[in-house]
């Protein structure tokens, strides 16, 4: 029998603590639409994504209201992209915008999968679909991209990183009237997951199944509400209280995805338990490090805060589902999260500890905005550092950096909505383009022979 | 099919009557009250059978309306949100 408290427990979470469900993402493969050219390839691509999705965005809004969990976003992911397109050579983009076409019609915000899995080698169809990223970014208006440019089993192909490099630039470049938005839709990926439902890195791995369904559920205000009470607690509790709420917020997680896999006739493949941040105030991962104790997020002591808190998370989820998978940690982009837009335009923090930081969380160098007129091999510099910390430590590290255009260190942008506004960051004066000018490929580390 | 309905809202005379009333009329079932009085506020939970009449979502609807008029915000969920995340 339940009692009042945990009754009251739950509504609280969803009516003050932010508490959501942040994405239902279905993963559709698209390996059957395989046309000899690439006008029927994207027909085939618009007419399976609209048909195998079609209720996505009514399904989630009847499991809302029954359950009384707000449901945020409902996506797509596809199989990656340069893995159909290899006979239609120069038709990238009308796959791209059919993909394009697909979401706006299914009413969902995001589509993910415009990707290529490149961390060993690169083939010249694969080459050709990198450079079409920019345009593809420019010309579409809700696909994600994200490239794969190494592995803790291959090692780092520093070509793809030298390219993406340029990739970023370009993108920026294209979509200069928005602040160099279509960067914000673009990842470059160590270890990238196959199962993500979060994007702007989400694609359906192609060791998928047909149509799947997987669920992100958020709630920084949660735990931030959990442990901020806890003055003088220590650290111990704070795990524990940690774990014990990411455990009832999986459990929620999981109910809901398995009831929208079945009402959507697809698998269920994993629930994402990530402390996702939005701008808006109480739903900020930076503010449950400073509830731990740290003066700023950035201060000293905050790679150590971020460790605990990722943990706890993964430990608390994992005992609530033995579907977790995906990302399942803590994010810390820097634009989508109001506790470290203030840090970073208090000069509390800077790249280089985010970087610190990445190595301890899921993901990485996310939402960062850079100058403008940042070299393109320094780009791929942050993408070599974060990649080969990804490589090491056996993790999946990303970039998501926005060059913005005409900006300089000192001002800001706005992408607006979940994508927030972000302080230019400055990166390392020094020039990293010899390094990257040699490209080839980074050894697969020592920890990789295991067979 | 069982659900909760959390009323919670600045406490005056006849909230009880109102929501039970609307549950009445679509035939809901309330199997068990509680109510207190929390800082001030007027806190109901119900624990109701559904029965095969009315879908959640759609209690949801006629419930919310009511909430509007009496001035409290009701809330419906499906029993099972509960027990995922307060029972193993």
């Amino acid at each position: 029998m339940l009692s009042k408290n945990e009754i009251l427990e739950t509504v609280n979470m969803v009516e003050k603590e932010h508490l959501d469900i942040r994405t239902i993402t279905m993963g559709i493969s698209l390996l059957p639409c395989v046309r000899e050219s690439a006008d029927k390839t994207a027909t085939a691509v618009y007419d399976r994504v609209a048909k195998k999705a079609e209720n996505i965005v009514s399904v989630a809004d009847e499991l809302s209201k029954t359950y009384g969990i707000p449901i945020i976003n409902k996506r797509v992911s596809v199989t990656p992209v340069s893995l159909i397109t290899a006979p239609s050579d120069g038709g990238e983009i009308k796959i791209a915008k059919a993909l394009d076409k697909a979401a706006k019609e299914l009413g969902i915000d995001f589509l993910g999968g415009y990707s290529a899995l490149v961390q060993k080698g690169m083939t010249s169809y694969e080459r050709r679909f990198l450079e079409s990223i920019p345009e593809a970014l420019s010309a579409t208006e809700r696909l994600c991209s994200s490239v794969n440019v190494g592995s803790s089993k291959t090692g780092i192909n520093m070509d793809a990183v030298k390219l993406l490099g340029n990739i970023i630039k370009q993108t920026a470049e294209k979509t200069k009237d928005k602040g160099g938005l279509g960067c914000a839709k673009f990842v470059a990926f160590c270890n990238a997951v196959e199962d993500n439902p979060f994007m702007a890195g989400a694609f359906h791995g192609i060791g998928e199944g047909e149509t799947v369904v997987n669920v992100g559920v958020s709630g920084p205000g949660v735990v931030h509400h959990a442990i901020k009470n806890m003055k003088g607690a220590s650290i111990d509790e704070i795990a524990e209280i940690i774990k014990k709420t990411a455990f009832k917020i999986t459990r929620a997680g999981t109910l809901i995805a398995k009831e929208a896999a079945k009402r959507l006739n697809a698998e269920f493949g994993i629930v994402d338990l990530s402390l996702a941040p939005t701008p808006v105030m109480g739903d900020s991962v930076a503010h449950i490090l400073e509830a731990i104790g740290l003066s700023s997020v950035g201060a000293h002591g905050t790679t150590a805060a971020l460790a605990l808190l990722n943990d706890a998370v993964k430990k608390g989820g994992v005992m609530a589902s033995s579907n977790v998978g995906g990302l399942s940690g803590a994010f810390i982009p820097v634009s989508e999260d109001i506790g470290m837009i203030n840090a970073a335009n208090n000069g509390a923090i800077d790249i280089n500890k985010l970087e610190a930081m990445t190595a301890v969380c899921s993901v990485g160098i996310d939402m960062v905005a850079i100058p403008g007129d940042t070299p393109a091999a320094t780009i791929s510099g942050i993408i070599a550092d974060e990649a080969a910390i990804g490589m090491i430590n056996n993790k999946t590290t990303a970039v998501r950096v926005i060059p913005v255009p005409n900006k300089k260190v000192g001002d800001s942008v706005e992408f607006g909505g979940l994508l927030g506004e972000a302080p230019i960051m400055a990166v390392s004066p020094y020039s990293s383009e010899a390094f990257i000018s040699r490209g080839g490929r980074i050894p697969a580390p020592i920890h990789s022979n295991k067979n | 099919m069982k659900a909760i309905v959390s009323v919670i809202g600045k406490d005056k005379s006849g909230i009880i009557a109102k929501v039970s009333t609307a549950l009445a009329e679509k035939n809901v079932n309330i199997e068990d009250i509680s109510q207190t009085i929390v800082q001030g506020n007027f806190t109901m939970i119900m624990m109701c059978d559904l029965g095969e009449n009315i879908s959640v979502a759609e209690l949801a609807g006629v419930l919310d309306k009511t909430g509007k008029e009496a001035g409290v915000i009701i809330r419906v969920q499906h029993e099972d949100i509960f027990n995922a995340m307060h029972t193993l």
